[in-house]
């Protein structure tokens, strides 16, 4: 018997705005108008959105300022912060408030100006006692702590990783909409300044501006919109560590539970994914996610993701829209790669459209590789 | 060893009490007898409150490194790297007495303490190894 919350809900609204910069305008400016994009998108008014998932790097309780910004009373909201796989795991937060009656039209919203804002990565966040005498950069010291040791354990290069930013490049130049489209080769990246040994700057994310909103509601009235509903099949997550100190293995991410737990409800396997988006803040994460989730085994991302097998005409691809490497960045990104997932299922991609999508994983990631959330959207066929 | 006891004190202070006496100790559970890091009021490995402190030995295995860059004028580049204690919790920390750029997964490292300002903490240097005018 399949999952009570299989397919029972579905994305018939999705918007963006202010991806690149965004000038003057404040995270809420930005985040309304991606909710209002996105409801034009469904064909929705304001008024009919009773539900509110939002998370915020800039308001401690983003929830009540998102729904007084934009003019809504929810009558069921969630502010849960896993940081920027939090959009995803509201997939299924929104899932059960839409299955058990709580809310009809769930909306699932986020916006950024950290580019304009100055760059600088905006936190609420408490520092690390137990890491502040050691002056790491967060987060991307972790990260590199991360790739330091799956090269040591695995072999895995340099050019490995590089490969993943040269991809990401590949995918974002037949993306009208990336931020950055000129020509990367692996020797850029290697070339770029080092910032935390093995990462260098090139194979970090861009800082952006932006905001993402996605509309769901139950599968019964999802057809009655204006584009083909894209179906949530399955959800997962797992979180195993806030810090870096406290992750019990480098290599291992909590990825492989959530994604066990989102192929279980969705009674799919590894195999019946046409496209991938996961969050690569940096190139170490698309490889380690790539292992977790089943894509290759433990130990052989390096080898998996390098000379073209994830670009545009190699075996599977990854981020098409060019990821948080290459299209947009705004601090957390979450709600991008689902934007980026239902697009492809509607087969709107254009010049990077996947032929014949019909089942799409999403994979965010928070924190220092810390809270993993899986989702995994099909269309009308894969109910 | 005496045990910093005052119910009044909580265990990220008792953590920094003892490296003021120059010493690197980590609460033990009398329960599952492991040790943990960073310092709780309950065990994370069993959830048993019965836990005392004892000072590690301070060896330590480097775990996974990473050279941060920064301009000579800023004080120059310098290593951060999580350290596996031979008691079993890994923590942060920094190596010296080499440069950055060396400091290798994998090798044998010794604790010491920091105690230059009021916020001590344990930095890391290459393990001697008896018999050898080598490090490593
Ligand atoms: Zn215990």
């Amino acid at each position: 018997m399949s999952h009570i919350l299989r397919g029972s809900s579905a994305i018939v609204g999705i918007g963006q705005a202010g991806c690149g910069k965004a000038e003057g305008r404040t995270p809420l400016d930005i985040l309304a108008e991606a909710t209002h994009n996105a409801l034009d998108d469904a064909g929705l008014s304001l008024s009919d959105v009773d539900g509110l998932f939002t998370g915020s790097s800039y308001h401690f309780m983003p929830t009540l300022s998102t729904a007084e910004y934009l003019g809504i009373k929810p009558r069921f909201s969630d502010g849960s912060m896993i940081g920027g796989s939090s959009f995803i795991a509201h997939t299924l937060n929104a899932a059960m408030a839409i299955h058990s009656g709580l809310c009809d039209v769930a909306l699932i919203c986020y916006g950024s100006n950290q580019r304009t804002a100055g760059g600088k990565l905006a936190t609420m966040s408490e520092q690390q006692t137990y890491e502040v005498p050691y002056k790491p950069h967060y987060p991307i010291s972790s990260y590199a702590l991360a790739a330091a040791r799956h090269m040591y354990q695995y072999g895995t290069t340099r050019e490995q990783l590089a490969d993943v930013a040269v991809a990401a490049r590949q995918w974002a130049q037949l993306n009208p909409e990336a931020f950055v489209r000129d020509k990367l080769t692996r020797e850029d990246v290697l070339n770029s300044r080092m910032i935390s040994d093995p990462l260098s700057l090139l194979d970090c994310c861009l800082v952006t501006d932006g905001g993402g909103a996605v509309i769901m509601v139950s599968s019964e009235r999802a057809r009655d919109y204006h584009h083909k509903p894209v179906y949530l099949l399955g959800m997962g997550m797992a979180h195993w560590h806030r810090q870096i100190t406290q992750m019990p293995d480098l290599t291992i991410t909590a990825a492989k539970e959530s994604g066990q737990r989102a192929y279980e409800m969705a009674g799919l396997s590894v195999k019946d994914i046409d496209v991938v988006e996961v969050y690569d803040a940096f190139t170490i994460n698309t490889l380690l996610f790539l292992e977790d989730l089943g894509f290759c085994p433990k130990g052989e991302g390096g080898a998996f993701v390098a000379n073209g097998n994830i670009s545009p005409g190699g075996t599977l691809p990854v981020n098409t829209h060019g990821g948080g490497l290459s299209c947009v960045h705004p601090g957390m990104y979450g709600i991008f790669i689902l934007i980026e997932a239902v697009r492809q299922l509607r087969g709107s991609c254009g010049k990077r459209q996947i032929d014949g999508a019909e089942v799409a994983l999403v994979h965010g990631n928070g924190g220092v590789l810390s809270s993993q959330a899986t989702s995994i959207l099909g269309t009308e066929q894969t109910l | 060893m005496t045990q910093i006891t005052n119910k009044e004190v909580g265990p990220d202070q008792i953590y920094t009490d003892y490296l003021k006496k120059q010493i690197f100790a980590l609460p033990k559970c009398m329960k599952c007898k492991k040790y943990h890091f960073f310092p709780r009021t309950a065990c994370p490995h069993c959830g048993s409150f019965k836990l005392e402190w004892y000072p590690v030995t301070g060896a330590g295995e480097v775990y996974s490194c990473t050279t941060i860059y920064r301009k000579s004028e800023r004080g120059g580049n310098y290593n951060v790297s999580l350290i596996t204690l031979n008691e079993g919790p890994r923590i942060m920390s920094r190596v010296e007495g080499v440069e950055p750029e060396s400091v290798k997964i994998g090798s044998r490292v010794t604790a010491s303490i920091d105690n230059e300002t009021d916020e001590p903490f344990v930095i890391f240097t290459p393990t001697e190894i008896p018999g050898s005018c080598h490090t490593y």
